[in-house]
C-alpha cells in the first residue's frame, strides 16, 4: 500500500466533521418541519438543506471534491440530463393549461 | 490472463477501470432515481391534495441517522486499509452491513404498519410513489449488503495475494453506498416531511 498515514488521518479527521454536520443538519430538517412554515417555504428549506447534505457526502465521503477530469465530465453531462428529466412535468402541466 | 487497470490508473482517463465504471453505474442511478423524483413532482402537482403526516417521523429520522452513520463507518473500512490496519477494517465494514440490516428491518415494521391499516401501494397516490421510491431504494441497500457480504467473506481472500485491488473495491463498494445514502438524504424531506 503506497498511503501517507498523515493525509489518511487528516482525511479521517474531516470524516467525523462531516459526519456531525450531517446529524446536525437532519435535527435541523425535523426542527424547521415542526415549525409548519407555508408549504412552498417548507420545501425550500428542506430542499436546501438535503442539498448541502449530499453535497458533503458526494464532495468529502465519495471524494468528490478532487477527483480526476473524466469524472467531472460524465457527472456534468448527467446533470444536464437530470435536469432535463425533471423539467418534463412541468412542461406537462403547461401542456394541460393551453388546452 | 491478467485483466488490465484493475490496480493502476489508466493513462487516458487517469483512474482505474472498476473506479470509472461505477461513476458510471451511478450515473444512470442518477437518471433511474432522476426519474421516479420526477414522477413524484407530476403527481404531486396534479393532486388536489397531498397527503401529510402520514408517515412516521421518529422512525424516518432514525433511520436517515442508520443511513449517515454507515457511510461514515463505510469510508472509515477503506480509510483503514490505507492504513494497513486488516482488523479495524473488518471491524468497520461489518457495521456498515449491520447498520444496513438495522435501516431494513425498520423499514419492514413501517411497511408492516402501513400494509396492516390498509395503506399498501393500492391505497392512493402517495402510498403508491411511497412504497415505489422507498421499495427501489430497499432494494438497492440489499444490493450492497449482498456485495458487503461478499467482501466480509470469500472476497475477503483478494487482501492477501492483491491489497491494493480489494482496497479498490471497498473504495467502488463505498462509492455505491454513498450514493444510496445520498438518495436517502432526499428521499427523507420529500417523503415524511413535506
Amino acid at each position: 500500500m503506497h498511503s501517507d498515514p498523515a493525509e489518511v488521518h487528516k482525511s479521517v479527521r474531516s470524516y467525523l466533521i462531516v459526519f456531525g454536520a450531517l446529524l446536525v443538519c437532519t435535527l435541523l430538517t425535523v426542527a424547521a418541519n415542526r415549525l409548519q412554515f407555508a408549504v412552498p417555504l417548507a420545501i425550500t428549506i428542506a430542499l436546501i438543506i438535503a442539498t448541502v447534505k449530499g453535497s458533503m457526502v458526494a464532495g468529502v465521503f465519495m471524494h468528490l471534491s478532487h477527483e480526476k477530469q473524466a469524472i467531472y465530465g460524465a457527472l456534468l453531462l448527467t446533470l444536464v440530463f437530470f435536469i432535463v428529466l425533471l423539467f418534463v412535468p412541468i412542461l406537462t402541466v403547461m401542456d394541460r393549461v393551453r388546452l | 490472463m491478467n485483466i488490465p487497470y484493475t490496480v493502476e490508473a489508466r493513462p487516458d482517463t487517469g483512474l482505474h477501470n472498476g473506479k470509472l465504471g461505477v461513476w458510471l453505474f451511478l450515473a444512470s442511478e442518477v437518471m433511474l432515481f432522476g426519474a421516479l423524483f420526477s414522477t413524484y413532482i407530476l403527481l404531486r402537482v396534479g393532486a388536489p391534495e397531498w397527503p401529510h403526516g402520514e408517515l412516521s417521523v421518529a422512525l424516518g429520522t432514525v433511520n436517515t441517522i442508520i443511513l449517515i452513520s454507515s457511510s461514515v463507518t463505510m469510508v472509515m473500512a477503506w480509510a483503514t486499509l490505507k492504513l494497513n490496519q486488516w482488523s479495524r477494517h473488518r471491524v468497520y465494514l461489518s457495521l456498515t452491513f449491520l447498520l444496513a440490516l438495522v435501516f431494513l428491518i425498520n423499514k419492514y415494521f413501517e411497511y408492516k404498519e402501513h400494509l396492516e391499516a390498509g395503506q399498501g401501494p393500492w391505497h392512493d397516490t402517495f402510498f403508491a410513489i411511497y412504497f415505489t421510491l422507498t421499495g427501489l431504494h430497499g432494494l438497492h441497500i440489499l444490493g450492497g449488503m449482498i456485495v458487503m457480504a461478499y467482501l466480509l467473506g470469500p472476497g475477503a481472500k483478494l487482501w492477501r495475494k492483491n491489497p491494493d485491488q480489494f482496497t479498490n473495491r471497498i473504495e467502488i463498494t463505498g462509492l455505491y453506498w454513498h450514493f444510496v445514502d445520498l438518495v436517502w438524504i432526499f428521499l427523507f424531506p420529500v417523503l415524511y416531511l413535506l
